[in-house]
């Protein structure tokens, strides 16, 4: 039941885009076309489970008792550099397929401000899941960050859907491209507000 | 001269990060809900951007090319967390609205942006006024974008009350106004480009 609303929360109520503001960039960058949303999601999915499970693991065992967590900022930015370049390494070998699929996005995800984001929330805000304020224990935080990956991928993939649509429409001229985009994130945020307060 | 002071001036207009170049559009959309975290934020990330370009452009011909982007993180995350702890010890107000947002300047595109595109390749000082012109132009479209929605949403300016509660669109401080409210200002912006032509 606590996995299902943290779940919940992250793709609807707190969804990543329309109300906590991570990775604008890739969002109204690779929303030109479903196809594209649709691998910058799941590589996004891919590489957020993976950075949080490292990241986490490295805070709780040698941050805190090293009592240096004030490096938190440098050292997660490192990890995930060098995740995302050994991860690329690792499909490159074993599944080209998938590299193919995923390869153009991967070196995008490094500067993907999702990524650190989740990381170091997960392992700085005190949470209330199940009643209690506490931090996220490590199967929490995996949770979390998939739930905020799904989010992620499912706004890309509706904004994409839509801009599909925008493209064949004539808005008026100062409009077109990145403005008439950015308002209808806006519209789209105003639905996702809707889900205040489900859980 | 001239050309130095083209350095600086570039950013503030012309290819303003913000509104023209479109960099950075995470912090742009999350701490515009007042003039003054606009404006905080805008000044944490001239400071960073500042301090990355002098040294990235001293150690320029230190890093070997292949490991640039690292090393430049490296030096970027380091004056962030400086930053981050100078504003939690004097002013702790400000570094709990902004929250994550201050860490997450290590992943601002435009910093890592200017350090690969220019402090790499160019010597101190012309880097140094190109940081801070960039930096002041991202200073100025947030602030911009701040003074927009604090008085839409809640009708003041940096805390000044102009417009009686009842006026206030209160979504315009929620997240769709962040989004609604750059679109149109960049539809502008876009509209006396084309005039200018």
């Amino acid at each position: 039941m606590k996995y299902l609303i943290i779940i919940l929360s992250t793709i609807l109520v707190n969804n990543v885009i329309f109300s906590q503001f991570l990775g604008i960039c890739p969002f109204l960058g690779t929303s030109k076309k479903t196809s594209t949303a649709l691998g910058m999601g799941a590589a996004v999915i891919f590489v957020l489970t993976l950075a949080t499970l490292v990241t986490w693991l490295t805070n709780q065992y040698i941050l805190i008792p090293l009592k240096l967590t004030f490096l938190q900022t440098i050292t997660f930015i490192l990890i995930i550099a060098a995740l995302v370049q050994m991860v690329e390494i690792i499909l490159k070998k074993i599944s080209p397929s998938l590299y193919t699929a995923l390869g153009v996005f991967l070196p995008l995800i490094t500067t993907n401000c999702a990524v650190l984001g989740v990381s170091l929330t997960v392992v700085t805000k005190e949470f209330n899941y199940g009643g209690v304020a506490h931090m996220l224990s490590l199967g929490e935080s995996i949770v979390y960050a998939v739930g905020i990956a799904l989010g992620f991928a499912m706004a890309l993939v509706i904004f994409a859907g839509i801009r599909e649509h925008i493209d064949l429409m004539e808005p008026p001229k100062g409009m077109k491209g990145t403005p008439i985009a950015l308002i209808t994130a806006g519209i789209l945020a105003l639905a996702f507000m809707g889900f205040t307060g489900i859980v | 001269m001239s050309n130095n002071l083209q350095t600086f001036t570039k950013g503030l207009i012309k290819e303003n990060p913000i509104l023209v170049l479109l960099l950075g559009c995470c912090p742009t959309l999350a701490t515009t809900t007042s003039a003054i975290n606009g404006m905080s934020m805008g000044l944490a990330t001239t400071f960073v951007l500042v301090l990355s370009n002098i040294f990235i452009s001293l150690l320029k011909g230190f890093i070997p090319d292949k490991v640039r982007i690292p090393c430049f993180i490296v030096v970027i995350a380091s004056f962030v967390t400086v930053v981050q702890l100078v504003m939690q010890a004097y002013v702790p107000d400000i570094y709990e609205t902004l929250g994550l947002f201050i860490p997450l300047i290590v992943v601002n595109c435009i910093v890592l942006g200017r350090a690969e595109a220019f402090a790499s390749k160019n010597p101190v000082w012309p880097s140094l006024l190109d940081g801070l012109g960039m930096g002041l132009g991202f200073t100025l479209a947030l602030t911009l974008l701040g003074c927009i929605r604090e008085f839409l949403g809640s009708g003041s300016i940096f805390g000044l009350t102009i417009l009686p509660e009842t006026a206030n669109i209160l979504v315009f401080i929620l997240p769709p106004g962040a989004f609604i409210c750059l679109g149109f200002v960049i539809a502008i912006v876009n509209k006396l480009k084309k005039e200018s032509h």
